[in-house]
């Protein structure tokens, strides 16, 4: 299988759905001409032209608005983020319009668009830019979140988003556009709503998304080799939908969990695995739901206090064994 | 790029100079005998379905919020009436008379206010969020211009598909100053979108006047700053709104360019129904004059009284009529159940309520 980057992966879905659906089309700042900020769209204008590949200005609530009103009437636009943190000039559209327009009109109408961009932080580029929002998607029935951590979720991911008929963020990383994992040539989706264990085990469970859910693979392999626990790390991959079944098996047969993600932990993503966990597998459980999540408080610019900040193998080590004892 | 700018009508330039008689413009003439009382009997419908909600409202029947539309029924009903077939068309809040013109019912409508099952959306949306995507009626939005990129975004799309249509997304005079409007005038204009944006300038934006809102009073001069066309018209009498609309839709129909039209109306109640202090902001002098001189139902009326289109007699028939489909309205609405408890969540995701085959994988909701 041939090794291509996170963000190959990406662009190799939208390349291949841009063909697929004459109503798919992409729309974001930068994306056409200049090929992307970061180079994740590179070539597809040259490719499709300026009908399918659209520059916009500097004006995040008007197209994502202009989007939703265009999805309304059938075309699937896919709005590149430069950084998710960005669409928070833009809730209102996607909050409300994005999310809500379907409920109101009691079911008349459907919004099939996908946000996506990076949402992570790490990169030094301090509190503005290093928003991780898939719980604030998630808190709003009628959107989606996905947040894939390897290029083949990524591209299966990305296909999947797409052809939904419901609006779908899907975010992306900075820091993994340039990793590389094996991808297939023939096509393939990762449907929404089904987690991925990445490695099996039988001591620990840990529960991860994005990026994190690499960093805690990693961190799983430091544990066994080094403290002899078998640990099962399980991707979510998807945020909502959910894949509670597969959190819940793995805790019933490892009776421990730790959830790791690079949210703030107050509201986070793992603040509501942790309910559920409790709530529906709380007789299985061995020992209190151990949690690690970006400290709290906002990103950190200088470097050496970010990468304390966010989640690290160090931190995942030392939260996996307070869950053990 | 060859333009032709700042056009004011007649009315609009020189207050007080001899009014146009618009009814006798080529867009008007054109209009059969049964159009014009059409064109009548729509206005009166707005206005009676409008004086039965309030009652409704005042019994305790409706919840929420209740903007009327009473006073700016020529507005909705005169650009509705130009729509053609791939048209469409999306507004605000204080959105009962776009809805009844595009051929939603009363019981619809009425029941969506009580909050029942009947309604246009089960109930689940209320006054502010009317829809009706079959009649190419996109809603009913509640948050100050967030329709407006909604709006471009129908005519982006109608272009985008190579359809002749055009988008009409109406706005009231406060929302002109929120961001993303003046993004979407930009987008809009930049990308020659057909899309005509409407400013029904009533006035005021809740307790505040346009005085107090806007440095520049001319809201549609806006439109240059973006090197968008504009015009500027009275919004009482329907075949005024007609004959200026028309040019803005044909323009956007066939040169895919955006329009900004601000349209000068008045609302005769207050903000909505909970404003009960209207007469603190305004007094009642100006809402008297307005009422006396520029009256929606009754310019039409005269008009088509004097053309001969109507009698007082059918003029009097129609407004039982309507007085007794809003009555009817109200019974239907009352009578009918609110929704079960199981439509709280249906109509979230498309993709959960179109799983016939139960394929859908994962826990789409959250609850104990
Ligand atoms: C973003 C936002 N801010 C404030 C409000 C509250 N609000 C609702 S309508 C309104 C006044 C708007 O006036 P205008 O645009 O002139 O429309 P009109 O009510 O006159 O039709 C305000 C302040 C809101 N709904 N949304
Ligand atoms: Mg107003």
């Amino acid at each position: 299988m041939p090794l291509i980057t996170y963000r190959e992966a990406i662009k190799q879905a939208l390349d291949e759905e841009i063909q697929r659906d004459e109503n798919v089309c992409i729309m974001g700042e930068e994306v056409a001409q200049y090929n992307g900020a970061y180079k994740v769209t590179e070539g597809l204008w040259a490719k499709y032209g300026d009908k399918r590949l659209i520059d916009t200005p500097i004006s995040e609530a008007a197209f994502s608005g202009l989007a939703i009103g265009a999805s309304m009437l059938g075309i699937r636009p896919v709005v590149e983020m430069m950084f998710m943190s960005f669409s928070y000039v833009a809730i209102d559209q996607l909050f409300n319009n994005g999310s809500f327009c379907r409920y109101m009109s009691g079911g008349l109408m459907n919004v099939p668009i996908v946000v996506r961009g990076p949402a992570n932080g790490g990169t030094s580029v301090g509190a503005t830019h290093s928003h991780t929002p898939e719980n604030m998607v998630a808190n709003h029935p009628g959107l989606k979140a996905v947040c894939p951590s390897n290029a083949y979720d990524a591209k299966g991911l990305m296909k999947a988003a797409i052809r939904d008929n419901d609006p779908v963020f899907v975010m992306e990383n900075t820091l993994l556009y340039g990793e590389k994992w094996e991808v297939p040539d023939e096509e393939y989706i990762v449907e929404l709503g089904v987690a991925n264990i990445l490695k099996e085990g039988t001591d620990l469970t840990i529960v991860s998304h994005g990026r994190c859910a690499m960093l805690s693979l990693q961190a799983a392999k430091t544990l066994e080799e080094t403290h002899g626990i078998s640990v099962e790390v399980v991707d979510l991959r998807s945020i909502r939908p959910l894949d509670e079944e597969t959190i819940l098996s793995s805790v019933r047969k490892t009776h421990r969990a730790l959830l790791v993600e690079e949210n703030k932990p107050f509201c986070g993503v793992d603040a509501q695995i942790s309910h559920i966990i409790q709530l529906k597998a709380f007789d299985d459980l061995d020992a209190p739901i151990r949690r690690v999540s970006a400290i709290d408080a906002p990103n950190f610019y200088s470097k050496e206090l970010e990468d304390w900040q966010l989640p690290n193998e160090e931190r995942i080590i030392e939260g996996a064994l307070k869950a053990i004892a | 790029m060859a333009t032709t700018k700042k056009k004011t009508t007649a009315a609009a330039k020189n207050a007080g100079a001899k009014l146009k008689n618009f009814a006798t413009a080529p867009i008007n003439k054109s209009l059969s005998k049964d159009e014009k009382i059409d064109l009548y009997r729509m206005i009166v419908g707005i206005r009676r379905f409008e004086e039965r909600s309030l009652r409704a409202y005042n019994q305790g029947k409706i919840g929420g919020f209740l903007h009327l539309y009473i006073g700016q029924e020529a507005v909705a009903a005169g650009i509705v009436s130009l729509m053609e077939k791939d048209d469409h068309i999306i507004t605000a809040y204080r959105d009962h008379g776009h809805a009844l013109a595009v051929g939603m019912s009363m019981n619809e409508c009425m029941a969506e206010m009580y909050g029942k099952h009947t309604g246009c959306s089960k109930g689940k949306g209320g006054s502010m969020h009317f829809f009706a995507p079959d009649k190419n009626y996109w809603g009913g939005h509640g948050i100050v211009a967030g329709q407006t990129p909604l709006g471009a975004g129908l005519a982006f799309a109608l272009k985008y598909k190579g359809s002749k249509g055009c988008a009409m997304a109406f706005l009231g005079d406060g929302a002109v100053n929120q961001g993303s409007f003046m993004e979407t005038l930009n987008l809009a204009s930049l990308w020659n979108i057909p899309v005509v944006f409407v400013i029904e300038n009533n006035g005021y934006s809740m307790g505040t006047s346009l005085k107090r809102s806007s440095a520049e009073e001319n809201l549609a001069h806006r439109a240059d700053g973006f090197d968008m066309e504009w015009e500027v018209c009275n919004g009482h009498d329907v075949f005024e709104v007609r004959e200026v609309a028309n040019r803005a839709m044909i323009r956007a129909r066939e040169e895919h360019k955006p329009f900004l039209l601000e349209i000068r109306t008045y609302r005769y109640r207050g903000h909505s129904v909970a404003d009960a202090n209207h007469e603190k902001y305004r007094t009642k002098e100006e809402i008297e004059e307005y009422k006396r001189t520029k009256d929606p139902v009754n310019v039409v009326k005269q008009h088509l009284l004097s053309d001969g289109t109507l009698t007082e007699e059918l003029a009097k028939k129609i407004d039982q009529e309507k007085k007794d489909e809003a009555e009817a309205s109200a019974k239907f609405a009352d009578e009918s159940p609110v929704a079960p408890r199981s439509e709280i969540q249906t109509d979230v995701y498309w993709e959960v309520d179109n799983d016939s085959e139960g394929e859908l994988k994962g826990t789409y909701f959250f609850n104990d």
